[in-house]
C-alpha cells in the first residue's frame, strides 16, 4: 500500500514535439499533490503517460509497490457514451473490474460495495437511473463512486472539478481527502488555485517542463506563476533535435 | 380466413416449415449483434460487412458452383478479413472504424462483382443477393443452428466486457482490460450472422433482420436485455408474418420478411413507449418532482 510515483528525465509528447520537456519528479507515498499550469502545459500528458495511455519518448516512469494497471485514473474528458441504456449501479459496480474481471460473478457483498460507495457520493437514491438522465455534476460524482470501488493505493484526478458547482466540489474533495487520510497517493489536475491553496498539502506547477515542485505555499509563489505564464504554447516546426537526446 | 388459414402453409409444406424455423433461429442470434451494432453507432457497419463477403461468397461460387459449403466458406474468410483489416486500420491509425471499413468494404465489393461477372449471369448474382429462404434444406438449417448456438455462448462469454467497452474503452485501456478482444470477438460473430443471414435472406436483406428490428426495439425499453428480447421478438414476428404474406400474395419471401420488420420499425418510430415521435408529443402530463 501507498506507493510512490516517480518520473525520471521523462519527455512525451505528439509527433515528436514535446508536452514534457525532461520532467524530474516525484509523487511521493501518501502525497495530496496538485497539479497545476496553464493550458497546454501537459498536466493531462503527465497523467496519461503515468497510466500508460501514451508511451514517453524518453525518460522512465517508475511505480513503486503499485503496477501501472492498478492505477486509478479519471481522465479530464471521460469517453463514457451516456447514451448506452446502462443503469447507474451497474455502471458503478464496474469499479470492482480488478478484482471481478469480465467473468467473476458478483456476490452479495460486492452489490453492497457498491451502494457503499453511491452513499458515500450522494447518490442514493440514483440507482437505477440510465447515465443519460443525469447533470454534470451527477455524472461526476458517479465516476467518484466508480473511483472509490477501484480501491486503488494511486489515484489520478485530471480536472475533476471543471464545470462542476461548489456543493459538488465540497463533497467531492471530501472524499480526495477520505482518500488521502487512508494513506493513498494522490495527484489531482486543477486549475482553481484557491482550492489548492486551502485544501493541498503539495503541489507541482509545470509548464512544459517542471517550474516548481514541494509544498503547496512554496510553489505558487508570484514569480513561479509569473513564469508559468511566460511558457510558449506553439510549437516550432523548425526547432532543432534536443541535444539532451543524444546524451 | 380464419387462423387456422395462416398457419395452413407451414402445415402443408415441409419447404415453408423449414423457413420458418431457418429465420425464427436466425432472429435469436442476431438481434444480440444487431443491438449492438446499435449501441456501438455501427449499424451501417452491418451494411458494409454484408457486401465485404460477397467476393469470398462469389469466389467459392466461381470454385465450385452453388455449394453451400465453398460459398459459406469463402463468405467468412472474406468477412473476418476483412473485419480484421478495417479494425486494425482503426486502432493502430488515425482513421476511424467507419472510415477504414468503408474502404475495405469497397475493394472486396468491387472484387466480388467482378468475380461474379467473370463467369455467372445475373440470375446467380441475384441468387446471391436475394437468398433463397424456401430453398433452405437441411444442411443449410443446421448451418444457421449451429451458428446461433456459437453466437449465443460468444456474447454469454464477452458480455460484461462488450458492455464496458461500448460505454467507457477508456477504463478498460487504463485496467488492460482485453476490449479489443471484446471487439474481434463481436466483430467476428457479426460475420458469422451475416454469412448465416445470407443463406436464408441474401446478402443485402440478411443486415434487415440485425438491424430494424434492434431500432424497432430501442423505441420500446431503456434495459439493453429487454432490448435485446424486445429485437428477437420483434425479428421473429417480422419473420413469421413475412413468411405468410409471401406464400399468400406471392411476394419474394426474403423481402416480405424485411418489409414486415420495417412496417413494425416505423410503427415504433411513431408510437414507441420511449421516445416515439407521437408518445413523446403527447406525454404532456410531467410528475411533481
Amino acid at each position: 500500500m501507498s506507493p510512490s510515483l516517480s518520473f525520471a528525465n521523462v519527455t512525451v509528447g505528439y509527433a515528436r514535439h514535446p508536452a514534457l520537456h525532461h520532467l524530474t519528479v516525484t509523487f511521493p507515498s501518501r502525497s495530496l499533490t496538485a497539479v497545476i499550469g496553464p493550458n497546454g502545459a501537459g498536466k493531462s500528458t503527465l497523467l496519461k503517460a503515468a497510466v500508460g495511455l501514451i508511451r514517453p519518448m524518453s525518460g522512465r516512469i517508475t511505480c513503486h509497490d503499485c503496477r501501472q494497471r492498478d492505477i486509478a485514473y479519471l481522465p479530464q474528458l471521460a469517453e463514457v457514451d451516456r447514451s448506452f441504456p446502462i443503469p447507474v449501479f451497474d455502471f458503478v459496480a464496474m469499479g470492482q473490474w480488478r478484482r471481478r474481471g469480465a467473468f467473476s460473478a458478483f456476490r452479495r457483498d460486492d452489490d453492497e460495495a457498491t451502494a457503499h460507495a453511491l452513499a458515500a457520493v450522494g447518490l442514493v437514491g440514483f440507482e437505477g437511473r440510465t447515465l443519460d438522465t443525469l447533470s454534470g455534476g451527477q455524472m461526476q460524482r458517479v465516476m467518484f463512486a466508480r473511483l472509490i470501488l477501484e480501491d486503488a493505493p494511486l489515484i489520478l484526478l485530471d480536472e475533476p472539478f471543471s464545470a462542476i458547482d461548489d456543493r459538488t466540489i465540497g463533497d467531492l474533495m471530501q472524499q480526495v481527502e477520505r482518500w488521502h487520510t487512508e494513506g493513498r497517493t494522490i495527484a489531482v489536475v486543477l486549475h482553481d488555485l484557491d482550492l489548492v491553496r486551502e485544501r493541498f498539502p503539495r503541489a507541482l506547477l509545470v509548464a512544459r517542463q517542471c517550474l516548481a515542485e514541494g509544498p503547496t505555499a512554496e510553489v505558487l509563489t508570484e514569480a513561479n506563476l509569473a513564469a508559468a505564464r511566460h511558457m510558449t504554447e506553439a510549437w516550432d516546426d523548425h526547432a532543432p533535435f534536443c541535444a539532451g537526446e543524444a546524451a | 380466413m380464419t387462423p387456422i388459414d395462416l398457419i395452413q402453409p407451414f402445415i402443408d409444406f415441409a419447404f415453408m416449415r423449414r423457413a420458418l424455423s431457418g429465420c425464427l433461429i436466425l432472429s435469436l442470434s442476431t438481434a444480440p449483434v444487431g443491438v449492438f451494432l446499435m449501441l456501438r453507432r455501427l449499424s451501417l457497419t452491418g451494411d458494409a460487412m454484408a457486401h465485404a463477403i460477397l467476393p469470398g461468397a462469389a469466389c467459392g461460387y466461381l470454385l465450385a458452383g452453388l455449394n453451400l459449403y465453398a460459398m459459406t466458406a469463402g463468405g467468412i474468410v472474406a468477412g473476418l478479413v476483412v473485419a480484421t483489416l478495417s479494425s486494425l486500420v482503426a486502432r493502430a491509425t488515425p482513421l476511424k472504424e467507419d472510415t477504414s471499413l468503408a474502404t475495405f468494404y469497397l475493394m472486396s465489393l468491387a472484387l466480388g462483382v467482378i468475380m461474379v461477372s467473370l463467369r455467372g449471369s445475373s440470375v446467380d448474382l441475384m441468387h446471391i443477393l436475394f437468398g433463397s429462404v424456401l430453398a433452405l434444406d437441411d444442411t443449410a438449417l443446421a448451418f444457421i443452428a449451429t451458428i446461433a448456438s456459437i453466437t449465443i455462448v460468444v456474447f454469454a462469454i464477452v458480455w460484461r466486457l462488450l458492455v464496458m467497452e461500448c460505454i467507457d474503452p477508456g477504463f478498460l485501456r487504463v485496467l488492460r482490460g482485453g476490449g479489443a478482444t471484446a471487439h474481434f470477438a463481436f466483430m467476428g460473430v457479426m460475420v458469422l450472422n451475416l454469412v448465416a443471414g445470407y443463406q436464408a435472406l441474401g446478402t443485402l436483406l440478411s443486415v434487415g433482420l440485425m438491424v430494424l428490428p434492434a431500432a424497432a426495439a430501442r423505441f420500446w425499453t431503456r434495459r439493453i436485455g429487454g432490448m435485446i428480447a424486445a429485437a428477437a421478438a420483434i425479428a421473429m414476428l417480422s419473420s413469421a408474418l413475412g413468411l405468410i404474406l409471401s406464400y399468400f400474395w406471392r411476394l419474394p419471401s426474403g423481402p416480405a420478411i424485411i418489409a414486415v420488420a420495417s412496417a413494425i420499425y416505423l410503427a415504433s418510430v411513431l408510437a414507441g413507449s420511449v421516445g416515439g415521435v407521437l408518445t413523446s408529443r403527447l406525454a404532456f402530463r410531467h410528475r411533481s418532482g
